[in-house]
């Protein structure tokens, strides 16, 4: 007996079927949001117009599609945000027909709930209108695009983080989080953050958005730019305070690799202008992300954790 | 000395092998002293996972240590999580990530702490490979029998015994093989079916990520090429469909006007367009008329993706159904659809269990009200031992007012295992953890506050495999004594 040929190839064995990592993690994200849309009433998507918080309103539309997205955005916005990336987050509401809260930090200025850093910078003065933005709205989830290969003290954060009344993070009090049963029960007051990116690294979202085609704000990209050096980072100036006089403006070609509070966010030199060109440059260096452009991080070794026990997400 | 070999790593590798990588989960299992932070540091450290910021905070510590210039303690690498513990502070687990062009992973470490058992369930729960360490000086230990046992009932497909510190016994065969073989033998007895062991010396890097030449004896792949290799699919891709529903999808647009799909994750097994579905628990059946993405339908998905899944007919089908294929006889139903749930529990939190508490269970995305009502069998984790605590409903025969942990505890407290029957409000599926790893696990929730009490696992698990045989005769006796 000879065995006949086949002239269709047999349908693909079930190592085929496998998912990659980054279908794994899409997947996983996806699940995350669907269990937040059928377990809370309130939930809202932090967004800034960074890179994860763009990847997650990309998943969001996926979860729900053909349905609109089932939440509202919230901008905590500094007052400092690079003018680009204002104007993406607005044309990014618009073209999906998106409902978009702003808490001004500058507001909590003005009326004292908060004072002006020495320094101008707005970073750490967001925790105060996100939770005021958090309680006016009864907000009872709250998306965050925070991963846990970003800093050490997120390397312990769950996906479901339970917050007090007062937002804080209590590393003592987190639930153990098995399989994929996530525990969103939580009492009046307090809230839940919800971090679908947690599995993913700097390079899984750069590569996301390589296969996704998901579009940034440009100073993702190369250009020349204006910047003076403080404190070894290469920052823009603006109304927020920079450069003091002592400070010499020059223009370079640079990137952002995170985009936040101009005032603690610096560029780094690269002629990186595609993706694909990013992503080598990403898998090529030798700083974290973080350590590369967060002033704010910088200020000690547990900055980020004590942020997050005030409320910062 | 090692020597390198090809390590590929995250910055190597083309962009074709990164669309086609997989993701694999795995869990150390912690004890102190057995050179744990030193094992992950290596591997972040030799598959490039650390960056220069990094790595110089690394350096500045190991020098604050009084090590010479130039030293680099890895076991500092995971320090942040230690410097919290002197604090005070308990952090049961933390995720690490690193990656090779083949594979990336994502690392549940669980700190050796108190909270051992609680910390190991959870690392173990989603893990498809646990690490156990030994010091090859010590051999199996207690701890040791422990982490196989946690790994066993939480049902991890495969076990990497990693004999640490062989440069401390001088790269001895004989040492590695005796202490292979009876873990070996140990395994076998909890039922754990892949198990590999590799000699390694973490501070030193031997086969870790790079091949040792210290080993000539041993023939195996390194552990990282065991990381890179071990099947990732498993039993849930065979598995029979289980699609719990998440979400309804009704967008009620003008495009869209009348559509209706069911949003969920495929625990296991594959749906195709076509197949005969049954919604459980309430037994009414379809056909999948389509399954739908935002990047268009497909016509079967497979375990671990998100779908969307629309039927031929309207049903009524909500979030906590499951869509299950539908029997074509009544033999092969292979569906269990009850209010007793019978189950393995390991406790999670302080409050002890309460005989009669009322509860919420977590199963799959439904959460039902329930009844705790009988907790008959207690396993010792250092032991292995299955200590029987009555075979009746004990609901009014325990204090329920006895919270201490010392004198005569009863139920089940901080990190304790046991058997519990659970009657829930209403009929759920109750498909057996041992089969199905994705719908067979379940929590048990305090409705007043929403505390995690226990994470279980649904049917006979390594609990009843290890119990004893119960004595009928004394059973007897005791219920003809209470007068039943």
């Amino acid at each position: 007996m000879t065995p006949t040929p086949t002239l269709d190839p047999v349908e693909a064995p079930a190592a085929g079927s496998r998912l990659t990592q980054l279908d794994a993690l899409e997947s996983e994200a996806i699940h995350v949001m669907r269990e937040v849309a059928g377990e809370f009433e309130r939930p809202v998507l932090l967004f800034s117009g960074g890179k994860d918080s763009i990847v997650m309103l990309h998943l969001a539309r996926k979860a729900f599609w053909p349905a609109s997205v089932p939440f509202a955005l919230l901008h905590v916005d500094t007052g400092h945000n690079f003018p680009e990336v204002l104007a993406y987050r607005d044309a990014t509401v618009a073209e999906h027909h998106l409902r978009l809260v702003v808490a001004h930090v500058q507001d909590a200025i003005d009326d004292g709930r908060v004072a002006e850093r020495p320094d101008g910078s707005r970073n750490a003065l967001q925790t105060v209108p996100l939770l005021d933005a958090i309680t006016a709205n009864r907000f009872d989830a709250v998306f965050g695009g925070g991963r846990r290969d970003e800093e050490k003290a997120r390397a312990k954060e769950r996906v479901f983080s339970l917050r007090d009344e007062f937002g804080q993070w209590d590393p003592r009090r987190q639930r153990p989080e098995l399989w994929d049963l996530y525990n969103g029960r939580h009492k009046p007051g307090e809230h839940v953050r919800v971090f679908p990116l947690s599995n993913w690294t700097e390079l899984d979202v750069w590569r996301y958005i390589e296969r996704e085609g998901i579009e940034l704000p440009a100073i993702y990209y190369t250009h020349e730019r204006e910047v003076f050096l403080r404190d070894g980072m290469w920052l823009a100036p603006g109304g927020w305070g920079g450069p003091r006089s002592d400070e010499v403006l020059e223009t370079r070609t640079v990137r952002y690799r995170t985009v936040g509070d101009m005032s603690c966010t610096g560029a780094v030199e690269s002629t990186a202008a595609t993706v694909a060109d990013v992503i080598a440059e990403v898998a090529a260096s030798r700083l974290t992300e973080r350590g590369a452009t967060r002033a704010d991080d910088r200020a000690s070794e547990a900055a980020m954790e004590d942020r997050k026990r005030e409320g910062y997400f | 000395m090692t020597t390198t070999t090809s390590t590929t790593t995250a910055a190597a590798g083309s962009a074709a092998e990164h669309a086609q990588r997989e993701l694999l989960r795995l869990a150390t299992a912690g004890s102190v002293d057995d050179g744990k932070s030193t094992l992950i540091g290596r591997l972040l450290y030799d598959t490039k996972s650390v960056l220069a910021d990094q790595l110089s905070a690394v350096e500045r510590a190991t020098l604050a240590r009084g090590a010479a210039a130039g030293e680099v303690d890895l076991a500092l690498l995971t320090d942040g999580l230690r410097a919290e513990r002197e604090q005070g502070i308990t952090i049961d687990v933390a995720y690490r990530y690193f990656s090779t062009a083949r594979r990336a992973f994502v690392l549940a470490d669980t700190p050796g702490h108190v909270q051992y058992t609680r910390n190991m369930v959870t690392g173990a729960s989603t893990a498809q490979l646990a690490i156990v360490l030994v010091d090859a000086r010590k051999g199996v230990l207690e701890q040791t029998r422990r982490h196989a046992t946690v790994a066993a009932l939480l049902g991890v497909p495969h076990v990497l015994l990693a004999v640490n510190k062989m440069d401390l016994v001088d790269f001895d065969e004989a040492t590695f093989r005796a202490i292979a073989q009876e873990f070996a033998t140990y395994a076998t007895g909890l039922g754990l079916p892949d198990v590999l062991a590799v000699p390694v010396s973490a501070l030193a890097g031997d086969n870790v990520v790079d091949r040792s030449t210290r080993t000539p004896w041993y023939a195996g792949p390194t552990l990282l090429e065991h990381l890179e290799q071990v099947p990732t699919d498993d039993a849930l891709a065979d598995a029979p469909l289980r699609l719990p529903v998440q979400v309804v999808i009704r967008p009620r647009t003008a495009a869209y006007p009348d559509y209706r799909g069911y949003a969920g994750r495929i625990a296991s097994g594959t749906v195709r367009v076509g197949d005969s579905l049954t919604v459980l628990p309430s037994g009414k059946t379809s056909v999948v008329a389509a399954i739908d993405t935002f990047d268009g339908p497909l016509e079967q998905a497979s375990v671990g993706r998100s779908v969307t899944v629309r039927l031929a007919d309207e049903l009524d089908v909500s979030r906590g159904d499951v869509l299950v294929p539908t029997p074509t006889t009544d033999a092969d139903a292979g569906t269990t659809v009850g209010q007793d749930l019978v189950g393995t529990v390991c406790w999670l939190s302080e409050r002890r269990s309460v005989l009669g508490a009322r509860l919420l269970v977590r199963l799959g995305t439904r959460t039902v009200r329930a009844l705790l009502r009988e907790v008959d069998a207690r396993l010792d984790v250092d032991t292995q031992t299955v200590e029987l605590l009555s075979g009746v409903d004990t609901l009014h025969a325990v204090d329920a007012t006895d919270t201490s942990s010392d004198a005569a505890p009863s139920g089940l407290g901080l990190n304790a295992i046991g058997r519990v029957r659970v009657r829930l409000a209403e009929p759920v599926l109750l498909d057996d953890y041992a089969a199905h790893r994705g719908t067979g696990a379940f929590l048990l929730v305090d409705p007043a506050d929403g505390t995690t009490l226990a994470a279980g696992m649904v049917g006979p698990t390594l609990l009843d495999r290890l119990a004893p045989e119960p004595d009928e005769d004394a059973d007897a006796d005791w219920l003809a004594g209470a007068g039943i």
